[in-house]
């Protein structure tokens, strides 16, 4: 046998980030548990997501503005909040478990960090992030959503001084102020309200997360980034985008898993609560299992994200790996187990299992992720 | 009143030690009661009793400092049953004179301990047992029954031991626990050969063996309350340590993957990197029990650590066997062999596949530990029972 060529065997090079919770997290969780309890309760949600508008500008301006959400991931000289990956990842969960339509994954977290790693210093791209870290406007990462980080961030469309190309699938980009278009030119910013702009919505399988087609024909953008320096920056934008977004899938299998407890120790049949039976309880206790594991990757990858380099790499992609498929089994589980009431329209089991398929997908999926797993820790495709 | 030990005492006293005990010049055993003496054995446990009542946290730094300095450490896993188990029950429940008498001994490893709970016909209904104890005029007990799956029987000094002392009461109310001399004449122990071909287990026969009264832990009657500090100390034991990445089976499983790469196949690649990443998972959940229990919030984490590990162990053995291909169709040897401890590593993937499927039987099966988490942790209600207030020699058996 030969030695290894990566590391895997020995311990990583950098200390293992702290897995558990502040109480400041705890704080901020509250914060933006009471709030989506007042403002996105299901009934709410489900109401909303049929008018056609999911999107709540009130429900965004008390997350992003009031609590102060959206400037999380913005140092304090830019206008946010300079919290760290951990406490963002802290509200995603909470938006996972409440399936709240709002942009903070796509704005907040993608377009935010693509811009962050862009390092300007003045300019368009610090105004912008001065914008988006106070809630004033929303922006929206023109790339599939499906699209994954380590694909080569490939520039959707071609440019001759003005914009023109078609990118579908655009998560949130019918809400979006901004739009942040990668090109073979270099990263530009444009208004999607300006000329030659169009968005047009998609029916999309996840009714909370709405994506839209961008057709750009002749639309005038401003160039904020050169090529070389595009693309690391779009790859980092979906690199915590997958990172993060595990923190929502594991909120998403938490409301699952809790609602199936509850509703199992109500619901009678054969004269004793369904959820007194073994077939039931272990498919339960098993999904706990699952969650415990996926809080730890998912806590990992959070705080991984701080440096940038291989361990973060391979911790986004083990949580993606790992998550994803913890989210869609939690939310199938929670179908089944609640039997009819589970296929309806009017419970809320559905928005979560849509919410939970659509993620698996977002940002790459678990098979594409164990791709890159291979390739970091050297292991080999025959 | 003195002052609370600290980590910076902790660290001298350690130092201490090593000046005082260098470990290139003093033998194994005498190295280890000297760390006894000093207090830091288990520097949580009181003083005189191998520990200086400091936090748990603090042994952290004993066992870094003592690694480093190369010192014998005392084969907690050749010892896992009296350190996981027995020592922690005798901590709660022992008289002052049995902490003195077992837990040096134990802890330095001159005496191993075993566990005689299973029976034949009392496992996971492990309350059911029929091992009687009956005390004599001289107010000694006499215990006569038979165990079984008992790992270390044959090298055990004691034993940690339930017995049934009042069969006219429910089965979780007239049972009594008790340490048991293994040298007494009255306790036979047979091999018993298992999957893998060696008889690391044992069936026990207790024939009028007569255990003093100042043998009992807890008093009369109430054996099962102590059992379960037993069994809670069997399930948590894990998870103290921490595992570097491809730590345990899975690194075995990619290094062959890495070494051979005639037999790779597309099939074997992708369930290889779904249980890379699971066992990935696994250990940063372990991480995150240690940081928990570091914080002096423990969870029920600890049974979700048991449950995982199992199953991986046996589907990456599994894996193991498959990718081996024509060599996996060979075993090293099936001679029958009598081993003192468990080694997964250093034997072939045959034997950790079979050894692996004793994972989810050991220390409660896989199901039972489901329903315990069902119930404890989920608060789901348990099933019907027709046991609770009947006489134990009343049950159907
Ligand atoms: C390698 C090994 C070492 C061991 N070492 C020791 C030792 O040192 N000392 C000792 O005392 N014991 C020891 N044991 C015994 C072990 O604790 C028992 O085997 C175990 O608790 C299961 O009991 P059982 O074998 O009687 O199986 P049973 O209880 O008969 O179980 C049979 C099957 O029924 C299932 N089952 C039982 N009850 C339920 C339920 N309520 N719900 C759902 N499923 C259920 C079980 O999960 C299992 O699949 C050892 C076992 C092994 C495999």
């Amino acid at each position: 046998m030969t030695e290894l060529t990566a590391q895997p065997g020995q311990d990583e090079p950098a200390p293992m980030p702290d897995l558990l919770y502040s109480e400041a997290e705890e704080d901020l969780r509250a914060a933006v548990r009471a709030l989506l309890a007042d403002r996105a309760d299901a009934p709410g949600v489900i109401a909303r997501v049929e008018s056609g508008t999911p999107y709540d500008p009130r429900l965004w301006k008390a997350l992003a503005a009031d609590i102060g959400a959206a400037g999380l991931l913005v140092p304090e000289k830019l206008g946010g909040q300079g919290a760290t990956y951990r406490e963002a990842a802290v509200v995603l969960e909470e938006l996972g478990r409440s399936v709240a339509p709002v942009p903070y994954l796509t704005s907040s977290v993608v377009a935010t960090e693509t811009l962050l790693a862009l390092a300007a210093r003045d300019g368009a791209v610090v105004e912008l992030l001065g914008e988006l870290a106070a809630g004033r406007r929303t922006a929206a990462l023109a790339v599939p959503f499906s699209a994954p980080a380590a694909d080569e961030a490939q520039p959707a469309s071609a440019v001759t001084g003005r914009l023109e190309g078609t990118i579908t699938g655009v998560a949130d980009a019918a809400t979006a102020d901004v739009l942040l278009v990668p090109t073979t030119d270099g990263l530009y910013a444009v208004e999607t309200a300006a000329d030659g702009v169009t968005v047009e919505p998609l029916v999309a399988l996840d009714l909370t997360r709405p994506l839209a087609t961008v057709v750009l024909h002749g639309a005038a953008g401003v160039l904020i980034a050169d090529a070389s320096s595009a693309v690391p920056a779009v790859r980092r934008g979906l690199l915590v985008g997958a990172g993060l977004l595990a923190s929502e899938q594991l909120g998403i299998a938490e409301w699952c898993l809790t609602e199936t407890v509850r509703y199992t120790r109500e619901r009678r049949q054969f004269n004793r609560p369904v959820g007194s039976f073994q077939a039931l309880k272990h498919r339960m206790a098993q999904l706990w299992l699952e969650i415990v594991s996926a809080r730890a990757a998912a806590r990992h990858a959070a705080g991984r994200l701080a440096a940038d380099g291989p361990e973060a790499l391979l911790a986004v992609a083990v949580a993606q790996a790992y998550c994803s498929g913890v989210a869609v089994h939690a939310a199938e589980e929670c179908v089944q187990l609640h039997g009819g009431i589970g296929m309806t329209w009017e419970h809320p089991a559905h928005l979560y299992l849509k919410r939970a398929k659509a993620d698996s997908i977002a940002y790459g999926t678990a098979g594409r992720h164990r791709e890159v797993i291979a390739e970091l820790v050297d292991l080999p495709a025959p | 009143m003195t002052a609370p030990v600290d980590a910076g005492e902790v660290r001298r006293l350690t130092r201490e030690l090593l000046a005082s005990h260098p470990p290139a010049t003093t033998d194994r055993t005498g190295f280890l009661k000297a760390r006894f003496d000093a207090g830091l054995a288990w520097v949580h446990y009181p003083a005189g009793l191998g520990g200086l009542d400091a936090p748990r946290t603090l042994q952290q730094i004993v066992d870094t400092e003592l690694a480093d300095a190369g010192a014998p450490d005392n084969d907690p896993r050749r010892i896992g049953i009296g350190l996981g188990m027995a020592a922690p029950t005798i901590l709660r429940y022992g008289t002052d004179e049995q902490k003195r008498r077992f837990l040096r001994p134990l802890w330095v490893g001159e005496e191993v301990w075993c566990q005689l709970f299973s029976e034949p016909g009392a496992g996971s209904d492990l309350a059911a047992l029929g091992t009687r104890a009956v005390r004599d005029a001289g107010g000694e007990w006499v215990v006569d029954g038979q165990k079984v799956w008992t790992s270390s029987a044959h090298v055990a000094r004691w034993a940690i031991l339930i017995a049934r002392t009042d069969p006219d009461l429910p089965k979780h109310r007239g049972i009594s626990y008790f340490i048991c001399d293994m040298a007494d004449p009255g306790v036979e122990v047979r091999p018993l050969r298992q999957i893998t071909g060696e008889a690391e287990f044992n069936e026990v026969f207790l024939t009028g063996v007569r255990i003093p009264d100042s043998r009992r832990l807890g008093p009369v009657g109430d054996g099962w309350k102590v059992a379960q500090t037993t069994l809670m100390n069997e399930r948590v034991s894990i998870g103290g340590a921490r595992i570097p990445r491809e730590g345990g089976m899975i690194g075995t499983a990619a290094r062959t993957w890495r070494g051979r790469p005639e037999l790779r196949t597309h099939d074997l690649h992708q369930r290889l990197l779904t249980l890379w990443v699971e066992a990935e998972v696994a250990r940063l959940s372990g991480e995150r029990l240690r940081q928990q229990l570091m914080a002096g919030q423990p969870g029920p984490e600890g049974s979700a650590m048991k449950l995982a590990f199992a199953r991986l162990n046996q589907q990456i053995s599994g894996l193991e066997v498959e990718l081996l291909g024509d060599e996996g169709l060979l075993y090293s040897d099936w001679t029958m062999s009598r081993p003192e401890l468990v080694d997964f590593t250093g034997r072939d993937a045959g034997y950790r596949y079979l050894r692996s499927k004793g994972n989810s039987i050991e220390g409660g099966t896989t199901e039972v530990l489901l329903n315990i988490v069902a119930e404890r942790v989920l608060g789901l209600p348990s099933e019907p029972r027709n046991d609770k207030d009947i006489a134990w020699k009343d049950l159907s058996r």
